[in-house]
């Protein structure tokens, strides 16, 4: 089991990663979401003891980390853009952990042959790693992860560098990979489709402390915080003002269970459907009325541009054989259920991040914002 | 029809082939310049070392080389250079590691810095170590400051150590530039991966950097060899008589032995050494181009743990010791006198000839170090961007031999140039003995290379569109020009004659050999006067060297102001 406590790394004036704390069970796949310079890869080098924390303590399985150098910890990191020895065959780079920890030549190529065959590269070992497609680089990044038998797997942004098609196909076979492995696994990524896709539990990210911890299905259901909400990219998130149990919005009344003052109320992605003879509105759902001002094509569906009549303009997903064409009158029908109230915004300004506003935030986040 | 052949022409280019007419008019000069000044004299030298009497005597050579004195020499030669060349690469190694790879603030000032002494006049070089390691040096003062009267004095002038020591300080910035060069672009996350997978630091300094800086190290290792082979300045007057290079015994051999053939088989000996290293040298930076690199936007951290703080702090004071302490020196002394301190030096320097061993007032030197360095200057800009012009238009083949060519006195020897001067052109059909043109001649010759160098890679950079959007805007190729490579170009002919002009008024390995009594330069001055006893002529040429250390500096921090091309980079 992973366990990070009060981890703060500062570079200079900056601090990348904050009083953070974070634990990941065994064979969990942790991923760490969050946008570019939110401090996500500089916990991985932390954890990885290529920086050395200003304060907070690292522990693997009780074993204590700190003060570790890097080639005693047994950790695999898998670097951005993967970092392949550009002078060695792929045999070499697989190999190198085994042969550094010293062991006989013979286990080496074993362990080689193993990590080759989990990421299906038998047959590549005397190339050179430079002579490689993107995809294939990638896969012997994580066979000289692997090789070393790391007690902790970290990936940085494993898919960052590669095209989309590739990215897609790896991203169904890495699951099954990892767990095949059934290493622990901290995995950093800014994409949210990754993270979904991969993670049994997702840590969000802000910086350098973590926004939300939960497992996907949690963070679609519940986002902690405006920030937290939109990085998952729900559009929808109104500034709210509570009195007597109703959030009064732009779209409308919104019930809620909440004490009065302003908030922030977030539509989850199921929040807003048409409304139409198939499925009319029901009498608990919110009725808003407008006009179609654009649609674009999604694959299996539409995602409509409605400016309603109270004013907001919202986005709503539509099938394809009923979309209907831009100027068209159109009817939504808002789910009030399907939606959360947020703490107020801290403006996305962390320096206004004080511990007032975190208990506020957490108060806030285990409330439920409506009737049950 | 013959408007759209002139369309097509002009909408090529000059920089697109312009005809082998064209190039071989631009060549004209180049040629000229260095078959008269470079071919001819080294055609002599060979001449003159294999058939002393006029006829093929190779029984003669062999007798010179077998001469157990020549087979010293040699050896001596060998030894120092590569025993410099190890020490240079042990110091130099970690400053390109520190320089590269730390950060620290006033990096980039230093990295600046260090490459300061490289292009130090050879005499100023060892001017200055003369002084440090002179029984007069600070260093003794504070040895005796801190153990007493008794402290044992310092005194390594004459030394083999003093040598490698100067060897040291010169091509500190090669392995720093060269090296630090190629280490600023390789992923620092290579070196993490490494140790993430359990190499220890220096398993992976082994197993990662050091292969993938191996060209570098290569390429560093055979310029400073190369450089050191052919030291003459800082051997003649920091050895002292009996540690002679081959440089310096071609020098014995002209000036006090007056056995030209002698001189001339030494001359032969040294031509093929450095034709041979230049050969390694080109094969090796062929392989650092090919070298796959990985650019990195981080590839520098500050120091963090106690270690790495230890390690920059004792690379810093290792600049400071070997770097900064001999020019600091070099001043201290020239401003010391039996008085105290004082410009009683300078003052000597500018007064009559009376107390001096030149034949002419000492000012005169400086005075002439400059005319005949806005000479030499004035034509290596001329000689080196013909000839780089020509490089650029030519076809391939004559791109590259004409780079080539012009390389090749680069790196033989300055002795040898001087040399080749001195027995070459004293006679028809080019009589210039005694003529003071010599100098600015020998000056130009060494300093064509470098402007070629810093010429060609501008003018190769400029984007063809810019003369095609010009040609097709009405100007005519004459225009282009002006237009646009000259503007473009200009900066780098400033920094070109910076350079030229730096390197003529320092130089001393040719330039002794053709100036004459009457028309000393500043270096041939000072060794001149470090040549006499005495504690007044031993001032004035730490007063001479350290003006010149302010003349060459202020032209190189000029071209420093231009930022363009790198000092000192391989």
């Amino acid at each position: 089991m992973l366990d990070v406590r009060g981890l703060t790394v500062r570079y200079g004036d900056l601090v990348a990663v904050d009083d953070l704390d974070l634990t990941a069970d065994d064979g969990e796949v942790l991923c760490i979401l969050g946008p570019s310079g939110c401090g996500k890869s500089t916990l991985l080098r932390a954890i990885a003891g290529l920086v050395l924390p200003d304060t907070g303590t690292v522990s693997l399985d009780d074993d204590v980390l700190d003060g570790l150098r890097p080639d005693q910890r047994r950790v695999g990191l898998m670097f951005q853009d993967h970092a392949l020895f550009p002078h060695r065959t792929v045999a070499d780079n697989v190999g190198f952990g085994p042969r550094m920890r010293g062991n006989p030549r013979a286990e080496i190529a074993e362990r080689v042959r193993e990590a080759l065959t989990l990421v299906d590269l038998t047959g590549t070992e005397d190339r050179p790693v430079t002579a490689l497609s993107g995809g294939e680089q990638q896969r012997v990044a994580l066979a000289r992860a692997i090789a070393a038998r790391p007690r902790l797997l970290m990936l940085d942004e494993p898919l960052g560098s590669l095209d989309r098609a590739l990215r897609d196909r790896l991203l169904t076979e890495l699951p099954e990979l990892l767990r095949q492995l059934g290493t622990t696994v901290l995995y950093v990524t800014h994409d949210q489709d990754e993270a979904l896709a991969l993670a049994d539990r997702v840590a969000v990210m802000r910086q350098g402390r973590l926004e939300q911890v939960d497992t996907p299905d949690g963070l679609w259901r519940g986002p902690a915080n405006a920030f937290v909400a939109r990085f998952l990219g729900l559009e929808h998130l109104f500034a709210v003002e509570i009195a007597d149990g109703v959030a009064a919005t732009p779209l409308g009344e919104v019930p809620v269970d909440a004490p009065d003052g302003p908030a922030h109320l977030v539509l989850l992605l199921d929040a807003l459907r048409l409304a139409d003879e198939v499925r009319p509105r029901r009498a608990d759902e919110i009725e808003l009325d407008g006009e179609v001002v654009g649609r674009r094509f999604a694959g299996d569906h539409l995602r409509v541009r409605v400016r309603t009549r109270c004013g907001p303009e919202l986005t709503v997903p539509v099938w394809r054989g009923r979309a209907p064409a831009i100027g068209e009158p159109i009817t939504l029908a808002l789910d009030p259920r399907a939606t959360r109230l947020l703490p107020p915004d801290e403006t996305e300004d962390e320096t206004e991040d004080g511990p007032q506003e975190e208990s506020q935030a957490a108060s806030a986040s285990g409330q439920s914002p409506h009737p049950q | 029809m013959t408007d759209t052949a002139g369309t097509q022409r002009v909408a090529a280019g000059p920089a697109q082939r312009r005809g082998p007419a064209a190039t071989a008019a631009l060549l004209v000069v180049p040629v000229l310049f260095l078959g008269l000044f470079f071919v001819y004299p080294v055609a002599t030298i060979v001449l003159t070392g294999l058939r002393p009497e006029g006829v093929l005597d190779l029984g003669a050579v062999w007798q010179v080389l077998s001469d157990p004195v020549v087979r010293r020499v040699a050896w001596f030669t060998v030894w120092q250079a590569t025993v410099s060349t190890a020490l240079t690469l042990a110091l130099g190694l970690p400053g390109a590691y520190v320089l590269s790879r730390m950060r620290f603030r006033g990096r980039n000032v230093l990295r600046a810095a260090v490459t300061v002494p490289f292009v130090l006049p050879t005499v100023v070089v060892a001017s200055a170590f003369l002084a440090l390691l002179g029984p007069q040096s600070p260093v003794n003062s504070l040895l005796e400051g801190v153990f007493g009267a008794a402290a044992p004095t310092l005194d390594l002038r004459r030394t083999v150590t003093a040598i490698l020591i100067a060897h040291a300080f010169f091509n500190y910035a090669v392995v720093v530039r060269t090296v630090g060069g190629l280490w600023a672009l390789l992923d620092p996350r290579l070196e993490d991966a490494a140790r993430v997978l359990g190499a220890s630091r220096w398993q992976a300094f082994r197993e990662v950097s050091l292969p993938l800086l191996r060209p570098a190290i290569a390429s560093a290792t055979a310029i400073v060899f190369l450089f050191t082979f052919t030291s003459f300045g800082v051997v003649l007057i920091l050895g002292g008589p009996a540690r002679a290079t081959i440089e310096v015994e071609i020098h014995r051999a002209t000036t006090q032995l007056l056995d030209l053939p002698l001189a001339s088989v030494l001359a032969l000996l040294q031509l093929i050494a450095v034709v041979t290293s230049l050969v390694v040298y080109g094969r090796l930076q062929r392989r650092t181009t090919q070298q796959p690199l990985v650019a990195s936007e981080r590839a520098s951290r500050p120091a963090r743990t106690r270690g790495e703080r230890r390690f920059l702090r004792a690379n810093l004071a290792l600049m400071a010791g070997l770097l900064a302490a001999p020019l600091l020196v070099l001043a201290e002394r020239s401003l010391s006198t039996a008085q105290g301190y004082g410009l009683t030096h300078y003052r000597a320097l500018f007064s009559a000839t009376a107390d001096t061993i030149l034949t002419v007032p000492p000012w005169l030197a400086i005075r002439n170090s400059i005319t005949f360095a806005v000479a030499a200057t004035v034509i290596a800009l001329i000689v080196g961007g013909l000839a780089a012009t020509a490089a650029v238009t030519g076809h391939g083949r004559v791109a590259r031999f004409v780079d080539g060519a012009l390389m090749v006195p680069l790196g033989t020897s300055a002795v040898t140039v001087g040399f080749g001067f001195l027995i070459a052109l004293n006679r028809p059909p080019v009589d210039l003995r005694g003529s003071p043109l010599l100098i600015p001649l020998a000056q130009a010759l060494i300093a064509t290379p470098f402007v070629v160098r810093t010429l060609l890679p501008v003018l190769r950079s400029i984007d063809h569109r810019l003369r095609e959007a010009a040609a097709t805007l009405g100007a005519t190729p004459r225009r282009i020009w002006r237009e646009v490579d000259l503007p473009i170009v200009g900066r780098a002919l400033l920094v070109a004659a910076g350079f030229s002009f730096a390197i003529a008024v320092g130089e001393f390995g040719a330039t002794v050999f053709v100036a004459r009594a009457q028309f000393p330069t500043m270096p041939v001055a000072i060794f001149r006067m470090l040549g006499r006893p005495g504690a007044a002529n031993f001032g004035q040429a730490m007063a001479m060297s350290t003006i010149l250390m302010v003349v060459t500096a202020t032209a190189l921090l000029l071209i420093d102001r231009l930022r363009v091309g790198q000092v000192g980079r391989f």
